[in-house]
């Protein structure tokens, strides 16, 4: 074993989300769902626990999961119920879940991702509903703190689970994975796919085997990689430290492992918890739901334009490169302000270069928040972009102006106005100019004359100097080339 | 003054005979004389009593009166959780519990008028048949102090067999209210699981427990049931079924209903007194016009075994949550959490719950559960199917509601003799169906003996009617136990 | 036959703290109950579906509508340990 190389292991990966819905209210009780209320300011006897409270299911949950199920083509369970999962810890104020377990409500879908250029589908094993539990706050950290403190607000938050098979075969692909699963979750309106406030949470089984094998390696379960870049960085590292183990000649153990981000590496999570034994049952309190085909078509009837879809038809509808339309729909409010932009000024792959070059880099992240938040909305870049077609400015000062508009929220030509950034296309006032030009570099008019006809750019440049870049080169152009030719 | 039955308070009230206050207080001054005597409450909550007592006296004086129970004192089981009132569930990890929030039964009697006057004992956790199990006390039976009231609503069933309230709750989850009914004498009614809302009814076993009344006579039962019946949307086991009128459903006519007799609930354990006084109440209703025929229910035997799976595996995860993070007992200097919360409930639970959970953990544990609890929760199915085939040929059953009387003080103190005082009531709970116990007699030492009814699922009117006319047939009530 | 190392491994997963006779008198009283159990074996269960509800409901669901919170006064009251706003516990993992 030992003296295989390291191109001699495949890598296996699966990956196990969970999603807080989108829903006004908790899983099982009327509580709110907001993110970033007052500790324990958000709970009611039945999210905290407390003796003789009973759960009643979120229809809208269930909704939602039905929706997710139908996105990544999942058999919707005709009879699925809720079940106890016992374990205790502070922050799960029954010391149970409530989970599915053996009558989970969605099992066998696929999710396509992209890498390098390929397309490939990605089995998703089964989806569940469940709730969240509270948060914990150490004094220190988990290990070092003397106390921890409780707040129950996210205690019975509606969690969507998602566990693809193994078929990830890398990092990259992971991640890929992640992506696509965020984009079709937010197109669909069931969660707003924000990993930094913990709506989308992501663990990772990761194994390694010797290539071409069919058995899998002993997993190891990674947790707390609470970004996109986290998951890569966890799982390279996750890899390349099995890798070496086995390499070494060393057996890897099962085990679940944290992402330590600050640090860079993934550690053995330090715990006397002996293996789980989670003694589930069917939950009592609650009845079985029997899905009936209705409810599922008229959700499947409703369900909007999925991210892969949208990539299509921006292809079709605006001749746009594969590449430009996977950027563009990735986030479904980029989406949109695609296409609103587009709405009023319809030269598609101009509004897309602008919006990949110009916009992105501007924005604080390309998530959902951002975008809709983005300081030079739609209507504003298409005008910008209507100045330059009509020649009110050129496309480089265009880039100023938009930086402008970036730091100020103002529209194009109310900066262009104020700063007097219009091209100056008088003919009068450029034949002025172009003399000017003309009377003070000798040299270059001369050099012209004797065949360098280069020359001709410095004397461009001299006038776009002396009119401060607002000259229209084509106006420039044409008007020296005339006075030159009479000289 | 408090051995007026509700049917008769309200008589009184109407009249202007006597008020709410006045009655109340006769309640307090007669729980204040005698409850030292037999345990019945852990806490009597006298300001908010008078309190609606006086609400009450002011809607019966402008002859506006809320219903049936408008001023009618009552007790509740330390089970039901009671806003700002502590709730102790008979147990230590709940002493000083005192919940946010109302079951949704106790704000239905607020919304009908009752007057609560305190909460009862109770066998911890409700587990129990004796209310021995209280860490607080035990409860004493009125007709002989020596022995025990049943439980674990005992409380309850002391509460009104002594005239310490006019009627009272308790829950059933394997006979708690029918067992100590039957041992104190008292109308004890179960209703069909999904008939009454358990919201804000502590879990002990929650595919099992129901919450229902405890009456001086069956007219009474009818009128609290009435009052604590219907769906309830915080419980989504309860059931949206109408809810007949159950005073109405007292009229008397039982000619031509057909009663089974279920043949193992005579079999070997029971006591004869009780078979003789259980045939006995048999043939006064077949006098009534009420035909029998012997049926048999083979699983009967094995219901109890599933039982002690079931409710101790749905107990073990209930009482997951006593953990002394968010309420309840702390035993604080442990080393870390799992120390603290271990030695909390070390502390706080006594021996019979310790045991159950230890029982129910063991039976979900991983390679046991399906050898343990899904083999229980089938054999629950054939207890089903038994009733189910005696029901396609019968309205209601007639049975022994216990194998046994009242017992000693310390008589059982092994757990599985306790257990097996249970038979003939957990079949009932297994399957769901509304079970009733009135008293049908005494023994020779003078201790009542409970004839029990069980009925299809929502039919509890049929077994009200039945009872009815059995009790108006009858002069049992005419005894009262005597108090020191 | 429930061991000493059964009863240990159960009261852990419990979270129960016993002590040594407790231990013992609790491996005996479950290998009692267990065995009186033990009878339902002599039941022949197959094909038989389990009974988990007492009554046959399906798709009981509320509507996503939010009801107002109890007070954090309310829900902290009866708290062991508390700093301000939150529940307090010990630290979760002994050193
Ligand atoms: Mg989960
Ligand atoms: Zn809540």
């Amino acid at each position: 074993m030992s003296t295989l190389t390291k191109t001699g292991w495949d890598v296996v990966i699966g990956l196990e989300v969970h999603a807080q819905l989108l829903t006004r209210s908790k899983m099982f009780c009327g509580c709110p769902t907001a993110f970033g209320a007052r500790p324990n300011s958000q709970t009611c006897p039945v999210c905290q626990g407390m003796p003789g409270v009973l759960p009643v299911v979120n229809r809208r949950a269930i909704e939602f999961g039905i929706k997710t199920a139908l996105a990544f083509t999942c058999r919707i369970n005709p009879a699925c119920r809720f079940a106890r999962k016992h374990y205790y810890y502070p922050d799960m104020p029954k010391n149970f879940q409530i989970s599915q377990y053996e009558e989970p409500l969605a099992e066998d879908g696929a999710l396509e991702i992209d890498v390098d250029g390929a397309s490939r589908a990605i089995g998703i094993q089964r989806l569940h509903l469940e709730e969240d539990v509270g948060k914990l706050l150490h004094e220190g950290t988990l290990e070092t703190a003397q106390a921890s403190l409780v707040d129950y607000n996210r205690s019975g938050v509606p969690l969507m689970e998602t566990v693809s098979r193994p078929d990830l075969r890398s990092p990259e692909e992971a991640a890929a994975y992640l992506r696509a699963f965020r984009a079709v979750l937010v197109y669909l309106g069931v969660c707003d796919g924000n990993m930094e406030e913990g709506s989308l949470r992501c663990d990772a089984n990761v194994s390694l085997r010797p290539r071409g094998a069919t058995e899998l390696g002993t997993k190891v379960e990674i947790k707390n990689m609470n970004s996109f870049r986290n998951v890569k960085l966890a799982l390279e590292f996750e890899v390349k430290r099995q890798r070496q183990a086995l390499a070494a000649g060393e057996r890897i153990v099962q085990e679940t492992r944290l992402w330590d981000a600050d640090r860079g590496y993934t550690r053995a999570m330090r715990s006397k918890e002996y293996a789980h034994d989670y003694r589930y049952f069917p939950e009592p309190d609650l009845v079985p739901l029997e899905i009936e085909r209705a409810w599922v078509d008229a959700i499947r009837a409703a369900l909007p334009e999925l991210p892969r879809q949208r990539r299509e038809r921006f292809v079709r509808q605006y001749g746009l490169p594969p590449y430009d339309a996977g950027v563009l729909t990735q986030s479904r409010a980029l989406a949109e302000y695609y296409e609103a932009a587009v709405r009023e000024f319809r030269q598609p792959k101009i509004v897309s270069n602008w919006i990949m070059s110009e916009l992105l880099r501007e924005l604080p992240g390309d998530d959902e928040r951002a975008i809709e938040r983005a300081p030079v909305p739609p209507a504003n870049l298409a005008g910008l972009l209507r100045l330059i077609e009509d020649g009110t400015i050129s496309g480089k000062i265009a880039k100023d102006v938009f930086q402008k508009m970036v730091g100020s929220g103002e529209d194009a030509r109310t900066i262009v106005a104020r700063e007097g950034l219009t091209q100056v296309a008088d003919e009068g006032a450029l034949a002025a100019v172009i003399d000017q030009v003309l009377a003070q570099n000798p040299k270059a008019v001369e050099d012209y004359k004797g065949g360098k006809t280069a020359a001709k750019g410095a004397l461009v440049g001299q006038v776009m100097k002396a009119t401060r870049g607002k000259a229209n080169p084509a106006i420039v152009n044409r008007l020296l080339e005339e006075k030159l030719s009479k000289i | 003054m408090t051995e007026r039955t509700i049917h008769a308070l309200g008589e009184a009230y109407r009249r202007g005979d006597t008020t709410p206050t006045a009655v109340t207080e006769a309640y307090l001054a007669r729980i204040e004389k005698f409850d030292g005597h037999v345990g019945a409450y852990l806490t009597v909550t006298r300001e908010p009593a008078l309190r609606a007592a006086a609400a009450a006296d002011a809607r019966h004086r402008a002859r506006a009166p809320l219903g049936p129970l408008d001023g009618v004192p009552i007790a509740l089981k330390d089970v039901l959780c009671t806003k700002g009132i502590r709730t102790t569930c008979g147990s230590k990890i709940l002493e000083s519990f005192v919940p946010p929030y109302d079951a949704t039964v106790v704000a239905r009697l607020a919304a009908a008028g009752a007057v609560v006057l305190g909460k009862t004992n109770m066998d911890e956790f409700a587990m129990g048949s004796s209310t021995e199990h209280s860490a607080f006390k035990p409860t004493r039976n009125p007709w002989d102090l020596a022995r025990v009231p049943g439980g674990s609503s005992g409380g309850s069933a002391v509460a009104v067999a002594a005239h310490l309230a006019a009627g009272a709750f308790g829950t059933d989850t394997g006979g708690s209210i029918r067992q100590p009914a039957a041992f104190c004498g008292t109308v004890g009614l179960k209703p069909t699981y999904g008939r009454v809302s358990r919201y804000g009814l502590v879990a002990f076993a929650s595919s099992l427990d129901q919450i229902g009344p405890f009456a001086k006579n069956v007219r009474d039962a009818a009128l609290l049931l009435q009052a604590i019946a219907g769906h309830d949307p915080h419980d989504a086991t309860s059931v949206a079924a109408p809810v007949p009128d159950y005073a109405a459903a007292l009229d008397g006519r039982v000619h031509g209903l057909r009663a089974g007799i279920p043949r193992e609930y005579f079999a070997e354990g029971v006591d004869p007194e009780i078979a003789r006084a259980v045939r006995a109440a048999i043939e006064t209703l077949r006098g009534l016009g009420v035909a029998t025929e012997e049926v048999s229910l083979p699983t009967t035997g094995y219901a109890l075994a599933a039982y002690y799976l079931i409710a101790p595996a749905e107990a073990s995860s209930n009482l997951a949550r006593y953990d002394g993070v968010k309420y309840g007992l702390r035993v604080p200097g442990g080393k870390d959490l799992i120390e603290m919360s271990s030695r909390t409930r070390a502390a706080g639970f006594g021996a019979e719950v310790k045991r159950r959970v230890m029982l129910g953990t063991y039976a979900l544990s991983a390679g046991y559960s399906e050898a343990y609890y899904g083999r229980a929760q089938k054999v629950r199915t054939l207890v089903r199917r038994d009733f189910e085939t005696a029901f396609a040929r019968v309205d209601l059953l007639l049975a022994p509601t216990t194998p046994n009387v009242a017992f000693k003080h310390g008589e059982k103190e092994d757990p599985l003799a306790m257990y097996l005082n249970d038979a003939l009531t957990i079949p009932v709970n297994l399957a769901g169906l509304p079970g009733l116990s009135v008293r049908c007699g005494f023994t020779a030492a003078g201790l009542p003996i409970g004839l029990q009814l069980i009925g299809k699922p929502f039919d509890e009117a049929t077994l009200l009617r039945v009872a009815d006319a059995y009790e108006r047939a009858t002069t049992w009530l005419a005894r009262e136990p005597a108090l020191p | 036959m429930i061991t000493r190392q059964d009863v240990e491994h159960v009261a852990r997963l419990a979270r129960l703290e016993l002590g040594d006779a407790e231990i013992e008198r609790m491996r005996e009283q479950l290998n009692a109950i267990l065995g009186y159990i033990d009878k339902l074996r002599e039941l022949d269960v197959t094909n038989v579906e389990p009974t988990s509800h007492a009554v046959p409901l399906v798709n009981v669901m509320r509507e996503d509508e939010v009801v107002p919170c109890l007070s954090q006064d309310q829900m902290l009251a009866n708290a062991p340990d508390r700093v301000g706003e939150l529940f307090r516990v010990p630290r979760i993992i002994e050193d």
